[in-house]
């Protein structure tokens, strides 16, 4: 049952695309690997796609704001993309904000501002 | 007709078969999009409640069908600690486990019907029921 989520890397960028409904060990267990990955790959940004999920807990919006801001003290920078509509309103209702999160629509449009930022 | 289900919560897996659950008989009857994920995190959040502070539970879910509406009510039940002070634990951001502390209050917003029962020493009762419209 113990599935790991994979981490491409796409020139200095590491791409992230959640597919299944995450468990509180495959989330825990992605966080440390997504930091290792940076480690190794010198990687300086993530765009972290979560299209396929249909719904965030407090306890992976923790997982994901930590993820967060253990990368940004590593020197990288995370985009958040694909937030369902349906994901973006239970968030809110349940009293989760995400500050300081860069997100974007789509991928596509994830990776066009994870550029801009790591270029200026 | 039943029209009432139950998880039995021991591990963290039973969390995911709980809110796995939970949408299933959201999607059934007939709740839209949103409200799936209304209830799949109000279950997820009363879950882990049960798996963090009391160490095993259940959760059930009864379809509900009065005076022409339908909804579906959330009952998440264990013999744990139960809480000392439960105007404390609906307060945003209140956590005694390094949580978010979003759990209870959220829930409360989530759904539209929503009861806590619990006796210290005994344990908690949580009913939560979100309607149909």
């Amino acid at each position: 049952m113990n599935v790991r989520i994979p981490i491409l890397k796409l020139d200095e960028v590491l791409i992230v695309s959640i597919q299944w409904e995450l468990d509180d060990q495959t989330a825990i267990q992605f966080q440390e690997d997504l930091l290792n990955k940076m480690h190794e790959t010198t990687a300086r940004g993530v765009v972290i796609d979560l299209t396929s999920i249909d719904f965030i807990d407090s306890f992976i919006a923790k997982v994901l704001g930590d993820v967060i801001s253990m990368s940004s003290l590593m020197g990288a920078k995370v985009v958040i993309t694909g937030i369902q509509p349906a994901v973006a309103i239970t968030l809110i209702e349940l009293g989760i904000r995400l500050e300081n999160v860069m997100t974007a629509l789509d991928l596509e449009n994830g990776l066009t501002k994870l550029r801009r930022e790591l270029e200026a | 007709m039943d029209n009432r289900s139950s998880v039995e919560i021991f591990t963290e897996w039973d969390i995911v078969a709980a809110r796995q659950l939970g949408r299933n008989e959201a999607k059934n009857s007939g709740f839209g999009t949103v409200d799936q994920a209304r209830i799949t995190t109000a279950i997820s959040e009363l879950a882990r409640n049960i798996y963090l502070y009391a160490g095993k539970g259940k959760i059930e879910i009864e379809r509900l069908s009065t005076d022409g509406m339908k909804g579906m009510t959330i009952i998440a039940s264990d013999e744990g600690p139960g809480i000392p002070d439960l105007r404390k634990v609906m307060e945003d951001g209140f956590s005694t486990s390094g949580g978010l502390g979003a759990g209870m209050p959220g829930v409360k917003r989530l759904m539209d019907d929503f009861k806590v029962e619990s006796e210290v020493g005994k344990g908690t009762t949580i009913t939560a029921t979100k309607w149909l419209r």
